[in-house]
C-alpha cells in the first residue's frame, strides 16, 4: 500500500468541501475518465474583493487525488485570487505532510484545476502546457517526458549528464537502465551511437554501467578509500553507522542529529570554516533565485550531505533540480570536496 | 477489528501445518543435502519426499521433472531463456498480451536483444483466438509461453490444447501456472506441456520458493550454473526448509482441491451475486464461465480502484486492484487494456480472490459494506449524479 501520511488518509476519508457549489462563478475542470483522474473545482468569488468565499470540489481518482482536492479547497478558501494562484502543487503536498513521489501528479492536477477555475472566472482561456510521462526515477520523482525534453534541449548523451541536469539517477541508481533507454532513443534519432558502446575495455564493470560508480553524481566513494586500505574494524564501524541511519517507516526522514558516517571526506578545514563557506555559497545564489520568486535555505549539514529547502516559485518548477545541481556544483568548487545537496521536503515523503 | 483477507492471488497465508513442517529445517535439520554424512542425508531424503509430493499435485511422470527455483519469476525466466539458448537458430517467441510481468517484461527485454515476440490478443472476455495462434507457429518459434490462469481475472487459457498444437509443429510449450496450480487438477504426464512454473506462496506455502516442471527429454540450458544441485539444472544450495514446506503445501492443496472447486466457488459466486444485485454500473471482467473458482474481478464504472481499496481497507477488508495510478500516464492494468474494457470502467476494477481460509461470514460482510463504499465514492465523482452517470456534462477541455 502507498505510504500515505496520516493527513492524506484523513482528508481522503473525510474530504472537506466535497460536492457541488450552486453559486459557483468560477469552475475549473481538468483530467478525464480515461486518464484515471479528473477534478472539478468550483469557486465562489466575491467580485469586489476577488476573494474566494467558498470552494468545493468533485473528484474521480485515487486516494491522493481526493485528498489533494480536499486540501486545495481548504488552502484557498479566504484567499484572494492572486494569493490563491501563488499556491504551488508543492504547497498542496506540504499541507498533506507530503505525497509519495508516484503521486505528486495528483497535487499538480489540483494546481491546474485552480488555474482553470480562475481563468474561467475571469472569462479567459486556460491552456494546459503540462505533460507528464511514466515515472522513471522514483528517488527524485522525475518522469520520462522531463528526462526526454532535457536530453533534447541540452544535447545530453550520458546518464551522468541526465543526473546533473535533472537529478534523475542520482540516488539509488535503479533507474539507470530506464534513463539509458530514453537516451538511446534520442541518440538514435541524432544518428549517434548508443550509450555504452564506447566502453573502455579496461572497465571491467561493464554491462549497463557506462560511468564508473564513483563519478556518478550522488554515488561516491570516500576520498580516503583509495588512499589507505580500510581495516575490517573501520568497515564494520561504517556499516553500523549506516545501519543506524536506516529509518523505520514512521520516523522522520531528516533526523535531528544525523550520525556522521565514515563516508565523509576528511575535513581539510575546521567545521566552523566549512559551515561559513557553505553559508556563503547559499547567500551568493539567493539573489538569483529571488529574482525568480524563489529562495533557498540551509537546513542542516550532515557530513557530506547538505540539507537545504527550496521555497517559493522554484520548489516545483522543472528547473528545481537544475537549480539544485547548480548549487551543488558551486558548493563543491568552494569546498573542494564532494558534497550532496538534499532538498528537504515534508517528512512523509519517504525518499 | 476482524480482518477479511480476499487477496489470495497476491499471496496466501502459510498453512500452520506447513509452518510446522518447515521449522525443524531451521534448527536441528540444518545439514546440506549434498553432504555425505547423516546431517546431509536426512535433509536429502526430505527434499526427495517434497519432490514426490509436488509430482503428485502436478501429475508428473517422474519426480526428477521437478526443479526447485527461488520463485515463480525465476521459473518463467529459466524456461524462456533456456528455450532460446537451447535452440539458437529459433528467434521467435509466442506469448499473450495478458501474461504476468514475469513473462512480459522478459519478452520486452528480449525484443530489444533482437528476438521477435508475438503477443496474442484477447477478446472482451479475455479469450484467445486459436486460429491466430496456429498461424504464428513456425520453425522459427523457439517457445510458446502462455499462462494457465490469469492472475487478475482468473480466466483460463486452453493450454492443454495449445500445447498439442505447438507439439504438432515441433515447438516447445511453457505455461505459467502460478495461479492455477493447487486450484484445479493437473495431469501433466498425459499432456504435451514441456515446462510449467509454479510458486509456493500462492498455495499456502512460503514465499521465495518455486518450481520449474521440466518434462524429461526437453532440451534445457540452466539459468544458474555452478554446483550439481537439481542435477545441474539449477545450481545453488537448496532452500531446504522452503522446499520441504512446499511439498507439504502441495499435499494439502491436493486434499483441498475438491473444497476449492465446490465451497470456495460457491462463496465466490455468492459474493458476485450479492454485489451485482445491489450496485449498478458494475460487471464481472474476464470469462465468467471459464475461470479459477476463487477469483472474482469486478469493474465499477465511474470510480477509481485505489480509492475503493483504501475504503475497503478501512473496513478491514483486503482486496486488490488492477489499476496502477502511479504516474502522469495513468494506465489501467495491461490485462484490462488488452480486453478493451470501456474507459468508464478500466480504472475501477477490483479483484477479490478467495481461498480455503475464506468463510461465509467474510463474504457476508463484504456484501454489506461494499455497496456503501461505491455509493460514497460515486457521490464524490464529477461523473455521477442521482445514482447515474453524467459524463456528458463533465468534459474538460484539458485532459
Ligand atoms: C501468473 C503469475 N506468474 C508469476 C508470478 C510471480 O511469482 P513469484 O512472486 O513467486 O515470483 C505471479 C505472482 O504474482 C503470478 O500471478
Ligand atoms: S530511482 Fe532514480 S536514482 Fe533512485
Amino acid at each position: 500500500m502507498w505510504n500515505y501520511s496520516e493527513k492524506v488518509q484523513e482528508h481522503f476519508f473525510n474530504p472537506r468541501n466535497a460536492g457541488e457549489l450552486e453559486e459557483a462563478n468560477g469552475i475549473g475542470d481538468v483530467g478525464s475518465l480515461s486518464c484515471g483522474d479528473a477534478l472539478r473545482l468550483m469557486l465562489k468569488v466575491d467580485p469586489d474583493t476577488e476573494t474566494i468565499l467558498d470552494a468545493r470540489f468533485q473528484t474521480f481518482g485515487c486516494g491522493s487525488a481526493i485528498a489533494s482536492s480536499s486540501a486545495l479547497t481548504e488552502i484557498i478558501k479566504g484567499k484572494t485570487l492572486d494569493e490563491a494562484l501563488a499556491v504551488s502543487n508543492q504547497d498542496i503536498a506540504d499541507y498533506l505532510d507530503g505525497l509519495p513521489p508516484e503521486k505528486m501528479h495528483c497535487s499538480v492536477m489540483g494546481r491546474e484545476a485552480l488555474q482553470a477555475a480562475v481563468a474561467n472566472y475571469k472569462g479567459e482561456e486556460w491552456s494546459d502546457d503540462h505533460e507528464e510521462g511514466a515515472l522513471v526515477c522514483k528517488c527524485f520523482a522525475i518522469d520520462e517526458v522531463m528526462i526526454e525534453d532535457t536530453i533534447r534541449a541540452n544535447h545530453l548523451s550520458t546518464v551522468q549528464d541526465v543526473t546533473h541536469y535533472t537529478k534523475a539517477g542520482g540516488g539509488c541508481s535503479a533507474c539507470h537502465e530506464g534513463i539509458e533507454d530514453i537516451l538511446n532513443r534520442v541518440l538514435a534519432e541524432r544518428g549517434e551511437a548508443p550509450v555504452g558502446s564506447n566502453l573502455q575495455p579496461s572497465d571491467s564493470r561493464s554491462e549497463g554501467h557506462i560511468i564508473p560508480d564513483d563519478q556518478v553524481s550522488g554515488v561516491w566513494v570516500s576520498s580516503s578509500a583509495g588512499e589507505k586500505a580500510m581495516t575490517a574494524a573501520d568497515v564494520a564501524a561504517d556499516a553500523m553507522a549506516a545501519l543506524s541511519q536506516i529509518e523505520l517507516p514512521d520516523t522522520p526522514v531528516v533526523p535531528d542529529t544525523a550520525p556522521v558516517t565514515g563516508n565523509t571526506a576528511k575535513p581539510v578545514m575546521n567545521n566552523l570554516q566549512r559551515m561559513r563557506r557553505i553559508e556563503a555559497v547559499i547567500e551568493r545564489v539567493r539573489p538569483q533565485l529571488q529574482r525568480d520568486h524563489g529562495d533557498v535555505e540551509l537546513i542542516d549539514i550532515d557530513g557530506s550531505n547538505i540539507h537545504i529547502r527550496l521555497t517559493g516559485a522554484c520548489t516545483n518548477c522543472q528547473l528545481a533540480s537544475m537549480t539544485l545541481s547548480g548549487i551543488q556544483q558551486q558548493m563543491m568548487e568552494e569546498l573542494g570536496e564532494f558534497v550532496k545537496l538534499i532538498p528537504v521536503k515534508s517528512a512523509a515523503v519517504g525518499v | 477489528m476482524e480482518t477479511i483477507y480476499l487477496d489470495n492471488n497476491a499471496t496466501t497465508r502459510v498453512d500452520p501445518e506447513v509452518v510446522e513442517t518447515m521449522l525443524p529445517y531451521f534448527t536441528e535439520q540444518f545439514g546440506n543435502p549434498s553432504s555425505l554424512h547423516e546431517y546431509g542425508n536426512r535433509v536429502g531424503l526430505a527434499l526427495k519426499k517434497a519432490r514426490g509430493q509436488i509430482q503428485a499435485l502436478l501429475g508428473a511422470e517422474y519426480d526428477t521433472e521437478i526443479v526447485f527455483t527461488s520463485c515463480g519469476t525465476e521459473s518463467d525466466s529459466t524456461a524462456i531463456l533456456s528455450a532460446l539458448k537451447a535452440q539458437p537458430q529459433r528467434r521467435e517467441i509466442i506469448t499473450t498480451q495478458v501474461e504476468h510481468p514475469a513473462v512480459l517484461a522478459l519478452c520486452e527485454h528480449l525484443e530489444k536483444e533482437g528476438y521477435t515476440v508475438h503477443y496474442l490478443a484477447v477478446d472482451g472476455q479475455g479469450r484467445l483466438d486459436l486460429e491466430q495462434y496456429q498461424s504464428l507457429l513456425s520453425e522459427q518459434t523457439a517457445i510458446v509461453s502462455v499462462m494457465w490462469a490469469n492472475n487478475e481475472t482468473g480466466t483460463f487459457f486452453p493450454v492443454l490444447e495449445m500445447a498439442e498444437m505447438a507439439h504438432a509443429r515441433g515447438v516447445m510449450f511453457h505455461t505459467d501456472a502460478v495461479q492455477a496450480v493447487g486450484k484445479i487438477p493437473m495431469d501433466l504426464k498425459n499432456s504435451k506441456i514441456d515446462m510449467l512454473s509454479l510458486s509456493g506462496h500462492k498455495l499456502h506455502g512460503p514465499k521465495g520458493i518455486g518450481v520449474l516442471y521440466l518434462r524429461r527429454g526437453t532440451r534445457f540450458r540452466p539459468l544458474l550454473r555452478g554446483g550439481h544441485q537439481e542435477r545441474g539444472r539449477r545450481a545453488g544450495t537448496e532452500n531446504a526448509a522452503s522446499i520441504v514446506a512446499l511439498g507439504k503445501a502441495a499435499e494439502l492443496a491436493l486434499q483441498a482441491m475438491e473444497h476449492e472447486n465446490t465451497e470456495v466457488r460457491r462463496l465466490r459466486d455468492k459474493l458476485e451475486k450479492g454485489i451485482l444485485s445491489q450496485v449498478n454500473y458494475a460487471f464481472i471482467t474476464g470469462d465468467p464461465d471459464n475461470r479459477l473458482p476463487n477469483t472474482s474481478n469486478i469493474a465499477f464504472e465511474y470510480i477509481e480502484g485505489e480509492s475503493i481499496l483504501l475504503m475497503l481497507n478501512k473496513f478491514g477488508i483486503a482486496a486488490s486492484s488492477g489499476s496502477a495510478c502511479t504516474s502522469g500516464s495513468l494506465e489501467p492494468s495491461h490485462v484490462m487494456r488488452a480486453m478493451g474494457l470501456p474507459y468508464t470502467a478500466a480504472h475501477g476494477t477490483v479483484r477479490f480472490s478467495l481461498s480455503r481460509d475464506t468463510t461465509e461470514a467474510d463474504i457476508d460482510r463484504v456484501i454489506v459494506v461494499l455497496p456503501g463504499i461505491i455509493d460514497q465514492l460515486r457521490t464524490l465523482s464529477p461523473y455521477w449524479k442521482y445514482n447515474a452517470p453524467v459524463k456528458e456534462s463533465f468534459d474538460p477541455a484539458y485532459a
